[in-house]
């Protein structure tokens, strides 16, 4: 069975065709990378898999159900996380809150509504034991936009990974980052468990192919090479439209 | 949590005190208070918890004053029909109107519950046979219930409304704390981020439309009792406006500071229409200065405040 398999996908903005026939499957486990220029349909194709644009033809199966019709919530239910390229965090919200959210997510205990959530110890004790694995412990108590830039990425990433997704989508984890706080996003995602399946957006050519197994590059709105980081690499007309032909 | 349970207790023995030291008319102005200040906080569950900015919450606590009204004067003066018969309006017209206005956001949302409210009041205001026209509902009577103390004296009806008061507070406080009043919070911050999560947003957002709809209908229902009157000026945009004021100026997101800025704003209004009929305007000028000068309203200044001093 696939994690992730997705079939002649479309997708229109108006007269614009933003995906065109678009096809891919990864294996539980595998991490993929999706590369393309500006435009090329990445983000709209993260959209449609998580559910917040209906494509216009095309399937996508998660785990083996067709969740093509599935609201957003309840393709997360089933086990698909993702990140943001614009962070979208709780900014008035402290870390230990956010990620608590997270937690209760994907618990029964979302709607209850006459007992206190305090009265939880097991959401709170995992919201904390995430934030101390993730190295964020010592900032659980400050609200979230006075945190830096990376810190902000790094809380992000543990949103994604409080419900131990089956799926995650991390949308340019490392745009706008320092280097140093690239280096330690990149570090982050290495420890994610080897049994997510992962597809990562990112520009940074030495970031995407240090993390990743195979690699799909998207040229206006269509699928222009996929396979190995080594034949990508070597792949001529994805050097000369992304890569830059100097070395081509 | 130990200081603010402390403060929540001296509150209510003052509250159960006062009687003793005001005069009839002031005792009636302190029930007006907490009728309102259950008003104020229901709509803080829309507005200041899950961020939604209703314009037309006047058509809850409106419509179930008017079915208590209308059935105590035309069916029967019974407390345990006519009580429940107003909740079951008001939540019955929230869950209608919920439907329409939260297909929209933002300042959308607020046209569309402003539009709604109003046409509750057009209704009221145009259907003289049955709702009196602007004339309104006079002289609606005040429930009999099995006790030993007539809630036609000012005294009694005062303990009934705080008791009304004090459950309302302990309920809505325990939802705000609960994980669907959390989520409520996260929703308010960003939708798309709650989705993504694995939370039915819309559902989360229509229950507290319907919650807050049902609490401003116990607002509604004790006002008719407590008035013996009610007229369409109840269910219209003014109205709905100064109910956001309250909120605002006491606080949004902290359910006690809209209780006490529906205080404020009952009390400003008592002594200022004596000297001008200009009320309105007056609030607009109240809004102005809370905007500028304190945006988290009078909770938030007091915060402030202590937090400066601590430090």
């Amino acid at each position: 069975m696939t994690a992730l398999e997705i079939e002649a996908l479309s997708h229109h903005f108006g007269g614009l065709t933003a995906l065109d026939r678009v096809s891919l499957a990864a294996a539980p486990g595998e991490r993929l990378a999706i590369i393309g220029p500006n435009g090329a349909g990445k983000t709209t194709l993260f959209n449609i898999i998580t559910g917040i644009y209906r494509p216009a033809e095309g399937r996508i199966r998660l785990l083996g159900q067709d969740v093509t019709r599935l609201p957003t919530h309840r393709r997360a239910q089933l086990g698909l996380a993702r990140t943001f390229q614009i962070t979208t965090l709780f900014p008035r919200l402290t870390v230990l809150e956010s990620v608590l959210l997270a937690v209760q997510g994907l618990d029964s205990a979302r709607f209850t509504i006459h007992k206190s959530r305090e009265s939880y110890g097991h959401l709170r004790e995992h919201a904390e034991s995430l934030l101390a694995d993730w190295g964020l412990a010592d900032r659980a108590g400050q609200v979230t936009r006075h945190l830096s830039y990376g810190e902000q990425r790094q809380v992000e990433l543990v949103l994604a990974l409080a419900g131990a997704p089956k799926v995650l989508l991390l949308d340019e984890p490392t745009a706008g980052l320092s280097p140093a706080e690239t280096a330690s996003v990149v570090e982050m995602i290495r420890r994610f468990s080897r049994d997510t399946t992962i597809l990562l957006i990112e520009h940074d050519m030495d970031v995407a192919l240090d993390l990743v197994d195979r690699v799909l590059v998207l040229f206006q709105g269509r699928v222009l090479a996929e396979g190995s980081k080594d034949k990508i690499k070597s792949d001529r007309e994805v050097a000369a439209i992304y890569l830059g032909t100097d070395d081509a | 949590m130990s200081t603010r349970v402390a403060a929540g207790a001296v509150a209510l023995a003052m509250l159960v005190a006062l009687p003793a030291a005001l005069s009839s008319y002031q005792l009636s102005l302190l029930t007006k208070m907490l009728i309102f200040g259950i008003f104020a906080m229901s709509l803080d569950l829309l507005l200041g918890y899950a961020g939604l900015p209703s314009l037309g919450h006047a058509a809850y606590f409106g419509v179930a004053a008017y079915t208590v009204g209308l059935l105590a004067l035309r069916v029967a003066n019974n407390f345990w029909i006519d009580f429940p018969a107003g909740l079951v309006m008001a939540g019955g017209v929230s869950a209608l109107f919920g439907l329409f206005a939260l297909r929209t956001r933002g300042s959308y949302f607020l046209m569309i519950t402003l539009a709604l409210g109003q046409v509750l009041w057009g209704i009221a205001f145009g259907w003289r046979s049955l709702t009196g026209g602007d004339d309104g509902l006079p002289s609606v009577p005040r429930p009999r219930l099995p006790l030993p103390w007539s809630l036609t004296e000012g005294v009694p009806f005062y303990y009934f409304v705080l008791v009304c008061f004090a459950l309302a507070i302990g309920l809505l406080a325990l939802v705000v704390r609960s994980p669907f009043g959390r989520a409520l919070v996260g929703i308010r911050e960003s939708e798309r981020r709650m989705e993504v999560l694995g939370y039915d947003v819309w559902r989360y957002k229509y229950f507290a439309f319907v919650l807050a709809g049902l609490f401003a209908g116990v607002a509604g229902n004790l006002f008719v009792y407590f008035n013996g009157f009610v007229s369409p000026s109840y269910l219209n945009i003014v109205f709905s406006a100064s109910a956001l004021l309250m909120v605002i100026l006491g606080g949004a997101g902290t359910l006690v500071g809209p209780a006490i800025g529906a205080a404020v704003i009952v009390a400003l209004e008592n002594v200022i229409s004596a000297y001008m009929e200009r009320w309105v305007l007056v609030l607009g000028v109240i809004y102005v200065l809370v905007t500028l000068f304190a945006p988290s309203g009078l909770v938030g200044l007091v915060k402030q405040r202590m937090g400066a001093s601590r430090s």
